[in-house]
């Protein structure tokens, strides 16, 4: 198993060569930092943006890191703490609690026995509530990076989604 | 002409304003203060607070004053129940998200919040408080940030981007975690702050202010075994009448000193002294560089924030600046050492104090390099407006306070040193010593009027030194300076000597100056020290007698051996938090 | 299915979405030659004359937009595609991206054309980076094929599209936030003026456009017999997508004439309330949106009616329904929470009242409000709506203000607290 990592305090030559591949991908346009960051962040384990990348990064575009860090405070979808590898994003918004993605959530904690919020000792798990992520017509959904599975109104379905995780 | 102006009513009364004007700049044009926290009128506009919202007869919504622009016809409400019911709302909405200890913040009665308070007759909003429970952050000698107080109204934000250029604070995170601060909430000395202090002077509450060293110098005043000794910045005397309700402008020297006196200092010398210095070792450090060969063109390093800012931003340009310590430093360095022979005391029982305009000072003279044998040459630094709080502590009245005299021998400065504390000064000081010194010759005129100029920008000028000609530059405010040095690293100008002050306007600007000084103020503190400098009998600095007596007593010539070992300094490139130098030259593996 | 039209989603299904020649082959970009024969102004005409409202909210005058886009002087001008469907229970663009990329991109082309500009942006919620692949091979076949880049189809008009994402931003969606974002920064909304159309992205005048006002764009140009404008009623003619979801029996993308009603909407288009319960309440355009009560259901779907009704004039198109297993104060408390979650905090009342309005509602939920605290949220949701600098701050309290109206009893005091 790997190693438990909690925080990255320097940069390792892998973050390096991934800023450095996500940025020309993005023709080093700093107007595209947003969508640089989310790319950054998919490519970091624990989906996020460690202080020292930020600073590389600030460096690469040649823009403020002040900049780079309220980018990351602004959007919902851009963390500067650790996360887990498989974050359960649950909709907290209308349309899934009209369907009962409360009781969706407790599922979610009993079956890992996790808090919202908290990580599991491995750094796999997390379940966290976001707004709206346009999953409405299967609701009560859940979005783990990226992928969305929806109707999750039984146990039997919860569990099904977890094991696709492994 | 006419073609230009807008016809509009405030409050049915008929008012004429250039097209282009805002509704807040046309009520104030006829005497109307429309309530406001985020607008400054020396910034771009933000309409964040909402405080200004005001009823435009036609409109659905109420309008923000401070974004809105007249139109011909226009009619402007600024008193009805719906826009007082949305003000106090706004002004309720604020103060519960205020942490409320007026009575021991920084800013009380000074505080545009409070003002505001008064204005409406509200004490406690009807919601329940909400403010942040952070703790004030003290992490620098020079700026104390208290996020509890933050209104979120975005002008430091804006004078630390769009003037100083550097953006060190900026808006974080958002809805109620939305917050003023640093790169991931880093001490500022860890972010690319230079300390230069301009929030403070724009932060309309206590959100922002000095480190607070009045009570240092209170508690030396008590101790009978020290002899404090206190210097004062040329710029102070233009604009601490402002903290006491006098025009902009109105020079203060007399009463200042006498307050001094009053309050308790044994000595109190004036700045403009080793500002004269300054000059000597600056300006004989630039005729030894063009003749020596040496780095330049040469740049000043009197301006604090403006030298944190070279070891930040640009440690590859040091060489050029100028290795003569600031005035304060020459001056802490000169009373430990010279006036204390001359005196008999020991240094151990001076504590050096300083009033200067600025927040970088406090940082300056913390500097290891501005002390020896264990001392410090500055030991309290306070800001103009400390100086204006131990003041009131004495319960003195300013205006009304005689004139006195600074003491001797350290008291004495030309127009040269006074003029130090505005753009341009330190340049148009140098010149009138260099010229003199390098030809030999008497200046046929005084002033240099292409180096002298307004708040902001950047001026160039060729000066004929006698045959020689000399490309000089100044500039004031970060943004201007950055764009100085890019002149100078593309190869675009070769200037020789260039002044640069961190703060618009120069000290005159600075951020440790009164609450309230604007561009308009600056300008007037300007025109107040060029007039003081042409009033005065002494306008060159080499012919300060008492700069003649300390070095025909003690340092013998400028740039001699003791000169360079109590006048001059050294810089050194600031750590960065993270050092890619590997990675960006591609030696990855 | 009576009731559902096939007009902006005719391609639905008729074509593979991957590919541009599978999109020609069913008669794709044919639009765009006839729009590149017009005049600019010509095809802003075409929209006024079906009297198409813009699709992401703020329904303003599509053509008029796109004729003062023209009217505009500058050497640069671009178009930006809203593709920021935030509103929650809103997810139409989602399908119109999903089942018919060309489409939009052809729509997209000729806004370019019609108002004179030399790139488009589509601004995508972070949310659909699923649908990132599929838009951004079909921008590359585009290329390839001539639709896009230097003198397209050689007309001489050259315009390139770019592809950006949002991070989880409701208030990206207001233009002017957008356009921040889309220069690199966090989506705070800019001062007004100057407006975006002057200054909006990249400091150059930008007309923006949601996902499926675009789209609408290629089949109107080739409706020479007036199908369109046939749908719908005199007043407001068309078609719309609209997204139905909540406690429906068939949630989903629906394209309806305009004028259809809430309750046809509701029973016959998404199979009606799920068994054994009961509808209580109706949102309308999304959490920005007024709730409806079921006494409104008859309701026709037109921007005046709805207006009429004191309803959200269709707003993003979303219509959430909801029995009477969420408490009304507890749907209000949901909304609350998402407007205080999304709010930039940029500005007092929205940052400020978003908070203060949640916790009210907590003492409500609680029953342990007073008067004072009723009058307190219904003072600072006025201001809110009247003193905020956005959109986003000015509608956050729209279901709450109509609640209070509609169902009054629900903020009716507690005896026990009313005595003490």
């Amino acid at each position: 198993m790997k190693p438990f990592v909690q925080k990255l305090d320097e940069l390792t030559p892998e973050m390096v060569a991934l800023v450095d591949r996500v940025v020309e991908e993005h023709q080093n346009d700093p107007t595209q930092l947003v969508g640089i960051l989310l790319d950054i962040q998919d490519g970091v384990e624990r989906h996020y943006i460690p202080e020292p990348v930020a600073y590389y990064l600030s460096q690469r575009l040649s823009i403020r890191v002040t900049q780079i860090y309220d980018v990351v405070t602004f959007y919902s979808m851009l963390y500067d703490k650790p996360r887990a590898k498989y974050t359960l994003e649950v909709c907290n918004s209308a349309p899934c609690r009209v369907k009962d993605s409360d009781t969706l959530v407790e599922t979610l904690k009993r079956l890992l026995n996790l808090e919202v919020g908290e990580v599991t000792y491995d750094g796999r798990f997390c379940i966290e509530k976001v707004p709206c992520f346009g999953a409405c017509d299967v609701s009560p959904a859940v979005r783990v990076n990226g992928a969305v599975y929806g109707h999750l109104d039984s146990e039997e379905r919860v569990l099904d989604m977890l094991r696709q995780l492994d | 002409m006419s073609e230009n102006m807008i016809h509009l009513t405030i409050n049915h009364m008929p008012v004429e304003v250039p097209a282009g004007t805002r509704i807040i700049e046309a009520a104030h044009s006829i005497g109307i203060d429309i309530p406001h926290l985020c607008y400054h009128p020396d910034q771009s506009i933000k309409a964040h607070c909402r405080m200004c919202m005001v009823e435009v007869t036609g409109q659905r919504k109420l309008l923000a004053a401070c974004s809105t622009l007249v139109w011909e016809g226009m009619e402007v409400i600024t008193d009805s129940k719906r826009v007082y019911d949305a003000q106090v709302g706004v002004l309720d909405l604020i103060l519960a998200d205020h942490h409320q200890d007026c009575l021991a913040c920084a800013r009380n009665n000074n505080c545009d919040l409070q003002n505001l308070c008064r204005r409406f007759n509200r004490l406690k909003p009807d919601l329940p408080d909400v403010s942040s429970k952070e703790r004030p952050r003290l992490d620098n000698p020079s700026i104390v940030r208290d996020p509890t107080k933050c209104v979120k109204c975005g002008r430091c934000v804006k004078v630390c981007t769009e003037v100083q250029g550097i953006g060190a604070l900026s808006f974080t995170g958002r809805s109620a975690a939305c917050k003023v601060t640093t790169a991931f909430d880093l001490p500022m000395n860890e972010t690319d702050c230079v300390l230069c202090g301009q929030c403070t002077l724009v932060c309309p509450v206590g959100a922002l202010t000095e480190v607070d060293h009045t009570s240092h110098v209170r508690h030396a005043l008590h101790d009978p075994t020290k002899h404090v000794v206190v210097q004062v910045a040329p710029s102070v005397r233009v604009a601490l009448g402002d903290d006491f309700g006098m025009e902009p402008g109105a020079l203060v020297t007399g009463k200042m000193v006498t307050a001094l006196k009053m309050i308790g200092f044994e000595k109190v010398f004036d700045t403009n002294f080793s500002a004269d210095l300054t000059i000597m070792e600056e300006g004989s450090e630039l005729l030894d560089r063009i003749k020596n060969g040496g780095c330049l063109p040469m740049i000043t390093s009197c301006s604090p924030g403006w030298v944190n800012f070279m070891e930040k931003h640009h440690p590859e340009m040091i060489p050029h600046l100028s290795t003569a310590k600031s005035p304060q430093g020459m001056f802490g360095a000169v009373l430990k050492t010279y006036y204390a022979q001359r005196m008999g005391w020991d240094p151990k029982d001076i504590v050096s104090v300083s009033v200067m305009p600025c927040t970088a000072k406090k940082f300056e003279a913390t500097r290891p390099e501005l002390g020896r044998n264990g001392y410090q040459d500055v030991d309290v630094v306070l800001t103009t407006r400390e100086l204006a709080k131990l003041i009131r502590y004495e319960g003195l009245d300013l205006k009304r306070l005689p004139e006195s005299e600074f003491d001797a021998p350290l008291g004495t400065g030309s127009g040269a040193g006074a003029i130090f504390g505005n753009t341009g000064g330190v340049m148009e000081a140098a010149l009138r010593t260099a010229y003199e010194l390098y030809t030999g010759k008497e200046l046929p005129r005084l002033e240099f009027e292409a180096v002298r100029g307004e708040v902001g920008g950047i001026r160039e000028a060729t000066i004929d030194l006698g045959g020689t000609s000399l490309k000089v530059a100044v500039a004031n405010g970060l943004k201007n300076a950055e764009e100085v040095i890019r002149r100078v690293e593309s190869g675009e100008a070769d200037y020789l000597f260039i002044e640069i002050m961190a703060c618009p306007g120069g000290c005159i600007g600075g951020g440790g100056q009164p609450i309230g000084t604007n561009n308009a103020k600056r300008q007037a503190r300007i025109k107040a020290l060029y007039a003081l400098d042409k009033s005065l009998p002494l306008r060159k600095s080499h012919e300060n007698p008492d700069i003649k007596t300390i070095y025909e007593e003690f340092f013998d010539h400028p740039l001699s051996h003791k000169a360079h070992e109590l006048l001059h300094t050294t810089y050194a490139a600031r750590p960065k938090r993270y050092d890619f130098t590997p990675y960006l030259h591609g030696t990855q593996k | 299915m009576g009731k559902t039209v096939s007009f902006i989603s005719r391609n639905f299904g008729r074509y593979n979405p991957a590919s541009l020649a599978s999109y020609e082959y069913i008669g794709g970009f044919t639009a765009l030659r006839k729009a590149l024969g017009m005049d600019g102004l010509e095809i802003a005409k075409v929209l006024s004359d079906n009297g198409v409202q813009g699709r992401g909210g703020a329904a303003y005058d599509m053509g008029r937009k796109w004729s003062q886009a023209r009217a505009v002087e500058a050497p640069h001008k671009c178009v930006v595609c809203n593709a920021d469907e935030g509103e929650p229970g809103t997810f139409k663009d989602r399908e119109l991206i999903r089942n018919d990329p060309f489409q939009l991109l052809e729509g997209m082309i000729i806004a370019g054309w019609s108002v004179g500009a030399d790139n488009g942006y589509i601004y995508m919620r972070g949310e659909y980076s699923h649908l990132r692949p599929l838009l951004l091979s079909a921008i590359r076949q585009c290329e390839e094929k001539g639709y896009l880049g230097d003198n397209i189809l050689g007309s001489g008009f050259s315009y390139r599209i770019h592809l950006y994402s949002g991070a989880g931003a409701y208030v990206c969606g207001e233009g002017s936030a957008l356009c921040e974002s889309l220069e690199g920064h966090s989506g705070r909304p800019r001062m007004k003026p100057p407006f975006i159309k002057q200054c909006g992205a990249f400091h150059l005048p930008t007309c923006v456009n949601n996902v499926e006002s675009l789209s609408l764009v290629p089949p109107l140009l080739l409706d020479t017999q007036g199908f369109y404008k046939s749908q719908g009623t005199p007043d407001c003619p068309g078609t719309k997508m609209i997204s139905v979801c909540g406690n429906v029996k068939n949630p989903g993308v629906f394209e309806v004439p305009f004028g259809i009603t809430i309750r046809e909407i509701i029973y016959d288009l998404a199979g009606g309330i799920e068994d054994g319960h009961q509808l209580q309440l109706v949102q309308l355009g999304g959490a920005s949106g007024r709730l409806a009560s079921p006494a409104q259901l008859d309701t026709p779907y037109t921007y005046k009616d709805m207006k009429a009704a004191d309803l959200t004039a269709i707003g993003s198109g979303a219509i959430l329904v909801v029995d009477e297993r969420t408490s009304i104060i507890g749907f209000l408390r949901i909304t609350q929470q998402f407007f205080f979650h999304e709010s930039c905090g940029q500005c007092t009342p929205c940052r400020e009242g978003n908070l203060h309005i949640r916790m009210l509602l907590d003492k409500v939920a609680a029953g342990t409000h007073t008067e004072q605290d009723i009058r307190l949220m219904e003072k600072y949701a006025r201001i809110m709506s009247t003193a905020s600098m956005c959109g986003l701050g000015e509608t956050a309290q729209s279901a709450l203000l109509s609640a209070m109206k509609r169902f009054p009893e629900v903020f009716a005091i507690k005896k026990e607290v009313a005595v003490r």
